[in-house]
């Protein structure tokens, strides 16, 4: 058994979780390569949130094929880094708004 | 950023029969990947054969005024192998009669030969249809006896094809030395100001992109978009197509690919998005290239890579269309970087 709970080689077998489950795998991909065709937002801009969600998702195997996508797009690495301030952002937004629930328990409790 | 050749460094890569070995041991000599000849034979598409020839490509010598990272002609200043007169000549007996519809002068930078002029003339009186110069655009900046390239292709109706591997100078100069992005944005003006590039105008300008690092080219479409909408609102620069080609792992881009340990996962990814269809409009089909000193090859990675073509006339002074047409293309691993995705050829995507 592998000493890692991550292996960078295990993205290349993606595909085969279709073996065990063949027909949610299929669905599964098919839907998944449907959302990243050209649509009413470009397959760049697609790729750029995909980015910025596999690292608030904190997903090595697509920080790295989300990476390599964004290159292949000629996305530079500085609008990578914003996309991924954005996540960051949002992330931190999300713990800090919840401080008004603090705020309100406070104020509650001991006001 | 390196400054000198493969060949001057004495790398170990320099070295045709090492680069071949590597593409055929390890994870294609255990099975871990199919070789190019057992996919290729999956489809029935082994031994590929040479259709008419269409292409002709001329390499006039290796020498360069940038060292490129990615150079898979391991060219460069030091490079010493130019064309002669003699061989040029013998070329031009072959394109004064060949039924090619696209003759290509790369190199190196082919404007540094010192017969490239000369040659040019004679070539463009034969009336080929469309005669492509590989301009790398920062030769025209170079010295200033190359400022007036842009009015001698315009003379002889030369149809300009000129690398750029992104709009922005961070990746230029990255690729292909510093300085080399302003350069290039100036060349290209320039060629602009003489009609090159412009809307409807028959002086053709196209960009080839290939990609900086260990990944492979996006949509050409798209890219071209990307492209042309950059150029435009930062410089406003005209141009025509732009062709995306693979990186193949072959000379300074397999060294690369191995000293960043990226060689395995590249050439997975080369399989993975191996796509039959591009087989079958695969360049070494249509095309022929003719090395600095006259040999022919299937290819110019081919050329790079030292194997010469399957046929009994090897040489530019032995050149005979039925010998050559319906040759057997020699093939390795490095193939697979022309059938990966929409396929890759001096020309761009083929499927």
């Amino acid at each position: 058994m592998s000493k890692t709970y991550y292996d960078p080689a295990d993205l290349r077998k993606f595909g085969k979780i279709t073996e065990w489950s063949e027909e949610l795998g299929n669905k599964f991909f098919d839907y998944y390569g449907k959302v990243f065709e050209e649509g009413a937002l470009s397959a760049r801009e697609k790729s750029l949130i995909a980015l910025a969600v596999a690292h608030t998702e904190q997903c090595p195997y697509c920080i790295d094929a989300y990476t390599k996508d964004g290159l292949q797009r000629g996305v530079t690495k500085e609008e990578m880094m914003e996309a991924i301030h954005v996540g960051a952002a949002i992330k931190s937004g999300a713990t800090l708004v919840h401080g008004v629930q603090m705020m309100n328990k406070v104020n509650k409790l001991d006001g | 950023m390196a400054t000198k050749s493969l060949h001057k460094r004495e790398s170990d890569l320099a070295n045709s029969n090492r680069q071949l070995e590597i593409l055929s041991n390890g994870i294609f000599q255990n099975g871990e990947l199919p070789t190019f000849k057992s996919k290729i034979a999956e489809t029935n598409q082994f031994p590929l054969k040479a259709k008419k020839l269409e292409i002709l490509q001329i390499n006039v010598g290796y020498m360069c005024n940038q060292v490129c990272d990615h150079c898979h002609v391991d060219a460069g200043p030091d490079r010493k192998e130019i064309m002669t007169r003699d061989t040029m000549r013998q070329c031009l007996d072959v394109i004064k009669n060949t039924g090619a519809h696209t003759l290509d002068l790369t190199g190196g930078a082919p404007e540094m030969n010192p017969d490239f002029r000369w040659f040019v003339e004679e070539a463009a009186k034969a009336g080929i249809k469309d005669f492509i110069v590989r301009s790398n655009l920062t030769i025209i900046r170079a010295n200033k006896k190359y400022y007036d390239l842009p009015e001698f292709f315009k003379k002889h109706n030369v149809h300009v094809v000129s690398s750029m591997p992104h709009w922005t100078r961070g990746k230029t100069d990255k690729q292909r030395g510093d300085g080399v992005f302003d350069k290039s944005i100036k060349a290209l003006q320039e060629l602009n100001a003489v009609g090159y590039g412009m809307p409807n105008s028959n002086l053709r300008l196209d960009l080839v992109y290939n990609p900086s690092g260990a990944f492979l080219p996006a949509d050409q479409m798209s890219m071209e978009k990307d492209f042309k909408k950059a150029l435009m609102e930062d410089f406003s620069i005209h141009f025509h197509n732009l062709f995306a080609i693979t990186n193949l792992p072959i000379s300074r881009f397999l060294d690369y690919l191995i000293a960043s340990e990226n060689y395995e996962d590249y050439m997975y990814a080369l399989v993975e998005a191996y796509n039959p269809t591009a087989v079958e409009n695969v360049m070494c089909t249509n095309t022929l290239s003719v090395s600095w000193d006259g040999y022919l090859y299937d290819c110019d990675f081919n050329q790079m890579l030292e194997l010469p073509v399957n046929s009994k006339a090897k040489h530019i002074s032995e050149y005979n269309e039925d010998l050559l047409e319906g040759r057997n293309i020699v093939i390795s691993q490095h193939c697979y970087g022309c059938t990966a995705g929409a396929g890759s050829s001096c020309q761009g995507t083929v499927a």
